[in-house]
């Protein structure tokens, strides 16, 4: 089993690497990809997910809705990090005739990529479309939909929450990035969506809150009862709701929970003092900037 | 050739009756209704197999999300509700759930058009072939009658990609043969003449070939008639044939002016073979409340709409 430290190491690097993807790029979203860091790691790095990398269309993986697919950056990250993507693929993020768009698009990368998100509140009516069909098809494989706070004040998203309760969808988790930042300000201001938890609870959901950069209790949360094995949670039918409480652009303090990070590009300098802040990951090393613009991007 | 029809039905009915035959023939086959079972027919469908029957409630937009989850995941999803809420609640999700995934998809609608008469202009929908054309991708395709519809809906579970298809509501006269068979890349000519090309669609395919024979016994003009099934991909090449042929055409739509047939056998003919095009349909306005038959007349949607059409087209040919 992963080491929690390992776990943080993946999520220190996955940090470090959506810095410099969006630097690079001259533009992206860093603090809400950086903010999911931990998440990431724990889900692909922490035995959470059922995947293959070397056979990344196996009928019985389990499914990953980005819904929120501007935070994409360590989402490529863990992408590469895990043996999907190569390494240098990274620096050619939001560039011309790169695979790895910005917001995450299928036709770009089909049997990585589930469904194309970017316009807000559609992953979660894939996710239980998704989920429809493997339970039809008698497989006991999940499906993970990762959304943001601010996204759940569109509509669809409570549409499917109703048709996921309704139709007892137990194979579906919904993993909600609770920053309590959008692009406005703070969520509770611009319109309040706490408590989240007793809403999707109200729609007939198992939610919990999660400290969301806690490697150890996201492991907690998210993985089989060690008792009961991986039956126990599709036994109540009900679909589960994770509310993983998170910071904004999590590791560099002057950059922690201001809105201002959602979508503009540090600085080379400011880049260079954040990276110098986080350090860098045991075990890990940067993914290579060859320099020049289109340098990388692959047709 | 004369085309005799022989009696009307409606043709989600005929939809509905198939959806039955081929979800025996093919269990990836799932169909979802967002509130409106009984509407479009799929009640007989909900019984013979309903764990393949999802009712989404009054979601358009989710259902056309999930639609599109169940087509990534290897089902045939058919999506069903009315034209307007499909189109205009849908649309997000059409577009990049199921289009810009290439998800294959079939989003199936009944009540286009005018026909929902005395409902009036919220549920008219004059816009959706329009919405729809413009999702890269998008096959989009109206029946001429009942027996077209069977032949499609069968067609379009056989293609492969998202597929906008809308079945009318009313009983319209039926003319195809029921083994006619259905090609989505070719629009068949149902009439041969040389004056002027009508082309039409959906229920006005009917109306095209009573024109036909009006302009040939009252006006001595031949007209051909093409029914335009499949608005896109569109038959590019027996549309421009028809237009070098005759030298002038005539379109005909149970939908705006703006955007639908009319807008794209324009685009074709522009860059193919420029000739005189009038067209038929509903003006850029909203529709109101009313019988079918009497909505059709006020908004110009008649044979004698097709006729005076033609005549004026035929004397804009150089």
């Amino acid at each position: 089993m992963t080491s929690a430290v390992e776990l943080q190491s993946l999520a220190t690097q996955l940090r470090r690497d959506a810095i410099r993807m969006v630097t690079h790029a001259g533009s992206g979203h860093v603090g809400g990809a950086m903010g999911a860091a931990e998440l990431f790691a724990v889900l692909y790095g922490g035995g959470i997910l059922r995947h293959r990398p070397s056979e990344p269309d196996w009928s019985e993986r389990d499914r990953v809705v980005l819904s929120n697919g501007h935070i994409c950056a360590s989402w490529y990250a863990v992408l590469a990090r895990t043996g999907y993507l190569p390494l240098e693929e990274l620096e050619t993020h939001r560039r011309f005739g790169s695979r790895l768009q910005g917001h995450p698009a299928r036709a770009k990368l089909p049997g990585l990529v589930e469904t194309s998100s970017g316009p807000l509140g559609q992953g979660p009516s894939v996710a239980n479309g998704l989920a429809m069909a493997l339970r039809m098809n008698g497989s006991d494989a999940r499906v993970y939909c990762i959304l943001g706070d601010g996204e759940l004040a569109e509509g669809q998203v409570w549409e499917a929450a109703m048709t996921a309760g309704h139709h007892r969808l137990g194979n579906t988790v919904y993993l909600i990035l609770a920053n309590d930042v959008q692009i406005d300000g703070r969520v509770s201001d611009v319109k309040t969506q706490e408590p989240i938890d007793r809403r999707f609870a109200s729609f007939g959901w198992e939610a919990q809150r999660v400290h969301g950069h806690d490697v150890d209790a996201l492991r907690a949360a998210l993985g089989d009862d060690p008792d009961e094995g991986d039956a126990s949670r599709e036994a109540t039918g009900k679909p589960q709701c994770f509310v993983l409480e998170v910071e904004m652009a999590r590791g560099v303090v002057a950059w922690e929970g201001l809105a201002k990070w959602h979508g503009t590009k540090p600085s080379p300098k400011e880049a260079a003092a954040a990276l110098e802040e986080i350090g860098e990951a045991l075990g890990y090393e940067d993914f290579p900037i060859v320099a020049g613009n289109n340098n990388g991007a692959r047709p | 050739m004369n085309i005799q029809a022989t009696a009307k039905r409606a043709m989600r009915d005929a939809f509905g009756e198939t959806l039955v035959t081929l979800g025996g023939e093919n269990s990836d086959i799932v169909v979802l209704t967002a509130d409106l079972a009984e509407a479009i027919r799929l009640d007989a469908f909900a019984t013979a197999f309903p764990e393949r029957f999802i009712q989404m409630g009054i979601s358009e937009a989710d259902m056309m999300g999930t639609a599109a989850g169940l087509a990534l995941a290897g089902k045939i999803p058919i999506a069903t509700t009315f034209a307007i809420f499909a189109t205009s609640l849908g649309n997000q999700p059409i577009r990049v759930s199921i289009g810009y995934n290439k998800a294959n998809a079939k989003i199936c609608t009944s009540h286009g058009g005018v026909t929902v008469g005395p409902d009036g202009a919220t549920h008219q929908a004059f816009e959706d072939v329009a919405l729809m054309r413009m999702i890269p991708g998008m096959t989009v395709i109206l029946p001429a009658d009942a027996n077209e519809a069977a032949a499609a809906t069968r067609a379009i579970v056989e293609h492969d990609g998202p597929v906008y298809m809308r079945l009318g509501r009313i009983p319209t006269p039926v003319f195809s043969h029921p083994d006619q068979g259905f090609r989505i890349d070719e629009a068949p000519i149902l009439r041969d003449g040389r004056d002027v090309a009508i082309c039409a669609m959906g229920i006005m395919v009917s109306m095209a070939l009573e024109a036909a024979d009006e302009l040939a016994s009252e006006h001595g003009v031949e007209a051909t008639v093409v029914n335009v099934h499949t608005i896109k991909p569109l038959d590019k090449g027996t549309v421009t044939d028809a237009a070098r042929r005759c030298g002038c055409v005539v379109t005909a739509e149970e939908h705006s002016v703006l955007g639908g047939l009319g807008g794209a056998i324009s685009e074709v003919l522009g860059a193919t073979h420029p000739v005189p095009v009038e067209r038929v349909g509903v003006a850029d306005t909203f529709g109101e409340s009313g019988e079918p038959d009497e909505i059709l007349e006020a908004y110009g949607l008649t044979s004698a709409a097709i006729v005076a059409s033609a005549l004026q087209a035929v004397g804009r040919k150089r």
